[in-house]
């Protein structure tokens, strides 16, 4: 019923380009074929997404606004002044075991994290009967509605006690290796317990982008593969892995990025410390940047804030650039992939 | 290096949907053998459960017997990827390993059999293959290149390359120059007359007077209607299906009338 | 590498040769793809570990104190080891802040939407595409401080009321009402705009009638999921909102009490120190409130998830795109 008259709002502008020179202005208001309230509701939704932007924007300039006392404050006056940074020398000081902790602990996560997402993508892509595939795809994404305190509440009650008399027996046989050096924990409120919470939290978003991509690659080289004689798994190695390697690479980068700025895990689970340390499964030797501020916020002093806020600055600053890397790996891979 | 093939009493489903009916025929050694028919006659069906490759489909499955050389290809004890080994398949679309290098492609079968072939051993292979397929004079510079580099017409000789470097007994070819120029398409069916004395080689092609200059022998498939199996019509000495074939539907496919 | 002549063996009887190669060319290929399925299969099972670990501790710790009672009563006058207090506090504040933040999302997050699929062309629309996506990846502490920080420069240091929280719960919830309001306008098909705007009615009425008439079911179920996504967040409320034991309706001014952070302080209370001879005391009660507490979270994400698939069932237009 539409393709007979398709052209909108025809008149002006079929008149308007007879004309030279002087009505060219009007000629492109009227293209864009709207006047009054159509024009005003076209810049109410334009503004709202130039607000998405001014929003990022926004978030870094706050921050840096009510961490700037702490961050120009000589280092001897800010010692002196901030409660938090009694053992430390200055605020860089302060922040650099919260940054190592904190990738530390998302590194480790990450480590478990992918190979078990690239199983279950793999599992629901090319392994699970396709009538069971979506509803398996919906159990892993009912991972990611569980709220990050209840996992908190889970590692700290239920999955420490669990995983205690395995840290002390790997403590005990495989302790040469430098990450299970030290004095084994007897709550196992240690990173590693952290570690794997945070894994099973970054699992959903990782399966869900690496299954996407898995089940992109293209019919023509699996079935190329398995004509040349491939079992399932070499047919996945020569044809869906090499093609999903970038989208695994930028699934992974989310989770990572996911993992750095986890709060509530680390927080229940962990027993800080602020060292630079690589024992993992002793109490009190690390601590993430976003749990610090959680634990430390409620009672901080305007000043012990500000500092707070710096470490959070530091914080979104990495986030940013893992999850913008991540999205133009993307990105990029859209592109590629339309063009062919 | 080359096996007969009896096909008897085939019929391949698709879930619940019978797609091809009664299958009846013997496929010689070194020699072409041509499938025509019209589009939906389950002629790339039928193809493909000669290397297995039908059975990959969810819900796909076959009844009744394909015999190589005697032995059963669908036989309880007989291995699908095995069977892949022995009967290599080439594509319709060219379908190199994008994230390959030449090289790698051809051998992309082999290797998987044995991982550790010596750097002149895989050399040998790869010049052999290529040669096999008329291509290493023009990628003998480059092949360390990606595959998706080349044009269509040596990506497809590129495939065939690969699926000869595992020496199976048999090749099929699915319609291998339907995206092919006609200059890329001489290269192919040049090349398809001097495999034919070292393989066993089954083409379909939705050509015939490319049926006519590649094979000796066709075999025409039909179907009845919408929703019926395709059947096999004939086969004969493609000289007798272009001059004398025996049904009058053939006659009416090769003379063009309908299909 | 196969060495066999063609001339061997009768073709009436088989060829024993290739009968031999085509029954199992090399075991340990086999063994690798049975092992690497077996992977595939563990790697799923270890994921659902946890996912029943967790819901079951929930619903089997948290059922014990999950009552009438519960539900109805704060926390105020409570103190020890006591057989009482509840989550109602916590209830109100979690339902008043999230709304109030998805006031704030939804509105936005639906015009950016509108934008990027009606209007949305050239080099603002691709930035705006690929930042929301970035915002998608704010951790949810670093909106708690901005929201911290926004009221702070304009009121003064030390706010806490619900509204500051509802801020920081919405910079994590516009992200993803547009993904998810953007992926339903994008079903919308052509033809339908097309013959509306034929029809001489100016683009605004046609995005309002037409378009977001058609994906409504969408829409509210990708807003649903993402409240669901929002309302179990803890950390940007600990810093922005507090915590207190008794009720408080009024967003704008001082604490308010949430579910997530319900459950947080609860179980950093820890185990009470109960005398011996003590009566009405529970050594355990905090913990068990964390648990009910989070059986109630639980059971509100599932509702908002459960109601978000039954409204895309029944109320989607069957024959789409």
């Amino acid at each position: 019923m539409s393709t007979t008259q398709s052209p909108p709002a025809p008149g002006p502008a079929a008149t308007s380009s007879l004309e030279p020179a002087g009505p060219r202005r009007r000629r492109r208001g009227a293209r864009s074929s709207d006047r009054g309230a159509s024009r005003a509701f076209r810049w109410l939704a334009t503004g709202a997404g130039a607000l998405i932007l001014i929003l990022l924007v926004a978030v870094a300039v706050f921050l840096v606004i009510k961490a700037w006392p702490a961050i120009s404050m000589p280092s001897d006056e800010l010692v002196e002044k901030v409660g938090l940074l009694r053992n430390s020398s200055s605020l860089l000081d302060y922040v650099g075991p919260l940054i190592f902790g904190t990738v530390l602990a998302a590194t480790l996560a990450l480590i478990f994290a992918v190979p078990v997402a690239i199983g279950i993508a793999l599992f629901t892509s090319h392994y699970a009967p396709r009538r069971l595939a979506s509803t398996l795809g919906y159990v892993i994404d009912l991972l990611a509605a569980v709220p990050s305190v209840v996992y908190g509440l889970w590692g700290a009650l239920v999955l420490s006690p669990i995983v205690q008399p395995v840290w002390a027996w790997l403590n005990e046989n495989v302790g040469w290796f430098p990450l299970f050096a030290g004095k084994v924990s007897p709550t196992a409120r240690v990173l590693l317990t952290v570690a794997i919470v945070l894994a099973v939290m970054i699992l959903p978003i990782i399966t869900a982008v690496s299954r996407e991509v898995f089940l992109q690659t293209p019919r023509l080289h699996e079935e190329a593969a398995l004509a040349l004689g491939a079992t399932r798994w070499e047919m996945i190695r020569m044809a869906v892995l090499p093609f999903g390697r970038s989208g695994v690479i930028s699934a992974a980068m989310l989770g990572l990025g996911r993992a750095l700025g986890e709060t509530m895990a680390v927080l229940m689970i962990l027993s800080p410390g602020f060292l630079y340390s690589f024992h993992i499964l002793e109490a009190g030797q690390q601590q993430s940047i976003a749990a610090n501020i959680a634990a430390q916020f409620p009672e901080a002093d305007p000043l012990g804030v500000s500092t707070l806020i710096a470490t959070g600055l530091a914080l979104f600053a990495i986030t940013l650039v893992v999850n913008v890397a991540a999205r133009a790996i993307v990105a990029r891979r859209k592109d590629f992939s339309g063009a062919n | 290096m080359a096996q007969r093939i009896d096909v008897k009493d085939l019929n391949i489903y698709y879930s619940d949907f019978r797609a091809v009916a009664d299958i009846e025929m013997a496929v010689e050694p070194r020699s072409v053998t041509a499938f025509i028919g019209p589009s939906g006659c389950g002629k790339s069906t039928f193809l493909r459960t000669l290397n297995r490759m039908h059975e990959v489909i969810p819900g796909a499955h076959v009844q009744g017997t394909v015999a190589m050389d005697g032995v059963d290809l669908y036989g309880a004890d007989v291995d699908p990827v095995a069977v892949r080994r022995q009967v290599g398949m080439v594509f319709q679309r060219p379908n190199p390993f994008p994230t390959m290098s030449i090289a790698d492609n051809v051998l992309a079968g082999v290797r998987l059999n044995n991982k550790r072939i010596s750097k002149g051993d895989a050399q040998d292979m790869v010049e052999q293959s290529l040669k096999g397929a008329n291509l290493w004079n023009e990628v003998k510079d480059r092949l360390d290149r990606p595959g998706s580099g080349l044009s269509g017409g040596q990506q497809q000789r590129l495939c065939i390359a690969r699926a000869i470097a595992v020496k199976p007994q048999v090749l099929l070819m699915d319609e291998p120059c339907s995206a092919l120029d006609p200059i890329s398409t001489l290269a192919i069916e040049d090349l398809i007359a001097e495999l034919k004395s070292e393989y066993t080689i089954v083409i379909v092609t939705h050509n015939m007077q490319q049926a006519a200059r590649v094979s000796d022998r066709t075999a025409f498939f039909n179907l009845a209607g919408t929703g019926q199996p395709g059947r096999l019509i004939e086969i004969d000495d493609t000289a007798t299906i272009f001059s004398a074939p025996r049904e009058q539907a053939t006659e009416d496919y090769i003379s063009g009338r309908f299909g | 590498m196969t060495t066999i002549a063609p001339e061997a063996g009768s073709p009436q009887q088989g060829n024993p040769e290739l009968r031999a190669l085509l029954r199992q060319v090399d075991k340990k290929r086999h063994r690798v793809d049975r092992f690497m399925k077996g992977l595939v299969y563990l790697a799923f099972v270890l994921a659902v570990v946890p996912l029943v670990s967790v819901a079951w501790t929930v619903v089997s710790k948290g059922i014990e104190r999950f009552n009438a009672y519960f539900l109805t009563h704060s926390m105020r006058g409570v103190y020890g080891g006591m057989d009482a207090g509840g989550v109602y506090h916590a209830i109100v504040g979690t339902i008043e802040i999230t709304l109030f933040a998805a006031l704030i999302s939804v509105p936005i997050g639906l015009l950016t939407a509108i934008y990027l699929v009606e209007y949305g062309r050239g080099q603002l629309a691709r930035s705006v595409t690929f930042f929301v996506d970035v915002m998608t990846g704010i951790p949810s502490i670093v909106a708690g401080l901005f929201a911290y920080a926004l009221f702070a420069v304009f009121l003064g240091p030390g706010v806490r009321m619900g509204v500051v929280g509802s801020v920081a719960l919405s910079v994590l919830m516009i992200p993803v009402v547009v993904r998810s309001s953007e992926e339903m306008l994008r079903l919308v098909p052509n033809e339908l705009r097309e013959a509306a705007l034929a029809l001489g009615v100016p683009r605004w009425l046609v995005v309002i009638k037409v378009v977001l008439r058609t994906a409504v079911a969408g829409l509210v179920t990708g807003i649903m999921i993402s409240v669901a996504r929002v309302i179990g967040e803890t950390a940007p409320l600990l810093i922005t909102v507090g915590v207190i034991d008794s009720i408080n309706y009024n967003l704008f001014e001082g604490r308010m009490m949430t579910l997530p952070v319900y459950v947080y302080r609860q179980f950093q209370q820890g185990l009470v120190p109960c005398a011996p001879d003590q009566a009405n005391c529970i050594a355990t009660i905090t913990y068990d409130r964390a648990w009910a507490g989070a059986l109630t979270l639980i059971l509100i994400v599932m509702l908002l998830n459960l109601v978000a698939r039954l409204v895309t069932r029944f109320f989607a237009p069957k024959n789409f795109g």
